[in-house]
Parts: structure tokens; C-alpha cells; sequence
């Protein structure tokens, strides 16, 4: 277990700095290939035009799982997420050309627990919409 | 429709245990973007003190998915899957998943509910390993769109 953030060294209300995360319909073919999550909602824009969608969307869980890399980014270790939860608010609506959908997420860590460990909330956007509500993690600092 | 809630409280075993590949978590971790080198590296895990390769966060998804599906596919539930979006989802880590684990999920529905015309149902699940040591406990929240309509 090795974080690089030192636990004596953040504070709370520490901001942690957006990133923005490029979502391209590759990207959900990979997501879906690696995942397993075959949803034609997710590759089939006609399909998700047909069930009242404005087009195709990312997997919630590809979302999710970019919260997780923008913590893991900031923890330095993938091992170090002990607990992860999130609630889907709006959609990633992710259109089939070269600019797609940008996901921009940040941080703050919200209170310092027992053990070296910390609360990290995350704001999660995407065009006009909060994609992600509710998206905290604890994370094992050293 | 709906649901059926004598389902709460009802348990559902994985059939086999989900056994975690180097391959697995260096795929999934390339589909999310993760490119910290414990997850594709094997010297570079060792090297950070970790047994084999580490999943990312939300790996768990690959394989608890199949398991849960025994859950909602059950026609007596009454669930209409072309109506269903993802509410919620949580992962609670007792320790990381590595390469070369075997694991197995035993998944129970915890609650259904309605919330203005949609219905909301989660399963908990407990992932071990098939020598018993408890890894990680998901919740996943899943809302029927107008099913309690």
C-alpha cells in the first residue's frame, strides 16, 4: 500500500484540481468489451434514439470508474480506494464525432478520519449537467 | 409494473468463482483510462509492495454483474429490464483485489421501494475469496423507470 499523498500534509476543504476526461464512442466500445456491459444504448445511436434518447450514452459505470482514476491519479495507488460510492444523476450523452463528450471532475477533501484516512468528495460535469451526485471515496493515505 | 417484494431478502450464489487475470485487469484498466503502472506491470506492483497486478476500483463490476443477473432476471420479480437505469453503486474494499485471485459473490436483495413512480431495488454483494476471506461488498441500486406506476 503506498500512496504518494502523505496524510500529515492535506487538510480539509483541500480543493483537488478538475480534470477533463475525453469520451469518445471508442472508448465505450472498449468500456463495453472490457466490462462486459453489452447495453445497445450504449454503441447503437439508433437504438437509443428509438427508446427516447437524444443519442448514444456512456455507461454509468465508465463514469464511475473515471471518478476512480481522477482519485486514484491523486492518491498515486489504485489500492488505495477503500470504500467508493457514487449515485447517477444526468446522463454522458456522447455523439459519434471528433470532439465526443467531456467529462470534467474535481475535488475536495471533505474530513480527515482515524488511521490516515480521508473523505474525498467529487463533482463530476458533463456539458450543463452534474452526471455524478453524491461520489465520495475514502481513501488510505500514508 | 410492480415489483415483486417477497424478493427482499432473497440470496443468490455466483455459479463459479470469477477467477482475476493479469489480462482482465490490464484491459479493464486500459478501457477506463487508469495507467498507473500497478495495474499493468507486474515488476512495477511487486515494486509498490503489492502481491501481483491491482484491479482498479470499480473492476469488481466485470464479474458481479453475471452473478446478480440470476437476481433480476427471475420472471417472478417483475422486472421490466428495458426500463431500467443504473441508480447507485458502491464498493467497499476490505482489502485490494489482486491478480490471481479467486472469487466468489453471494448477492442478496436488500430493499425495494418506490420513490414517486419508479421502483428501486439493490443488492448487496459479498465478495470473497473461495478460501473464505471477505474482499469487498458492493451495493448496486438499479430503478425501474415507471414501475411503480
Amino acid at each position: 500500500m503506498a500512496a504518494t499523498i502523505m496524510y500529515d500534509e492535506v487538510e480539509a476543504g483541500q480543493q483537488i484540481p478538475a480534470v477533463d476526461y475525453r469520451v469518445h464512442r471508442l472508448d465505450l466500445v472498449k468500456y463495453a468489451g472490457a466490462s462486459g456491459d453489452f447495453n445497445t444504448i450504449h454503441w447503437n445511436e439508433r437504438y437509443a434514439k428509438a427508446v427516447g434518447l437524444p443519442d448514444v450514452i456512456a455507461h454509468g459505470m465508465y463514469t464511475m470508474a473515471q471518478g476512480g482514476r481522477f482519485v486514484t491519479a491523486w492518491a498515486g495507488d489504485p489500492a488505495a480506494v477503500v470504500d467508493y460510492g457514487v449515485r447517477f444523476s444526468s446522463m454522458v450523452v456522447v455523439p459519434d464525432d471528433d470532439e465526443g463528450a467531456t467529462i470534467t471532475i474535481s475535488g475536495v477533501v471533505e474530513e480527515k478520519l482515524e488511521d490516515k484516512r480521508v473523505v474525498v468528495v467529487l463533482t463530476a460535469r458533463s456539458g450543463d449537467s452534474r452526471v455524478l451526485s453524491k461520489a465520495r471515496a475514502v481513501v488510505q493515505l500514508s | 409494473m410492480a415489483l415483486n417484494r417477497e424478493f427482499v431478502g432473497r440470496t443468490y450464489e455466483s455459479s463459479e468463482p470469477y477467477e482475476v487475470s493479469r489480462v482482465k485487469i490490464r484491459e479493464f484498466a486500459a478501457a477506463i483510462g487508469e495507467s498507473n503502472p500497478v495495474c499493468h506491470d507486474r515488476e512495477a506492483a511487486l515494486a509498490a509492495g503489492h502481491r501481483d497486478l491491482v484491479a482498479p476500483p470499480t473492476f469488481p463490476i466485470v464479474f458481479s454483474l453475471s452473478s446478480t443477473s440470476g437476481a433480476l432476471a427471475d420472471p417472478g420479480l417483475g422486472l421490466d429490464f428495458s426500463m431500467v437505469v443504473h441508480g447507485e453503486q458502491r464498493f467497499e474494499y476490505r482489502r485490494p483485489i489482486y491478480a490471481g485471485d479467486e472469487l466468489v459473490c453471494t448477492s442478496t436483495v436488500t430493499e425495494i421501494r418506490s420513490v414517486g413512480r419508479n421502483e428501486f431495488l439493490t443488492l448487496r454483494s459479498d465478495i470473497s475469496t473461495t478460501t473464505g476471506e471477505p474482499v469487498c461488498r458492493t451495493y448496486n441500486t438499479i430503478v425501474e423507470r415507471g414501475g411503480a406506476a
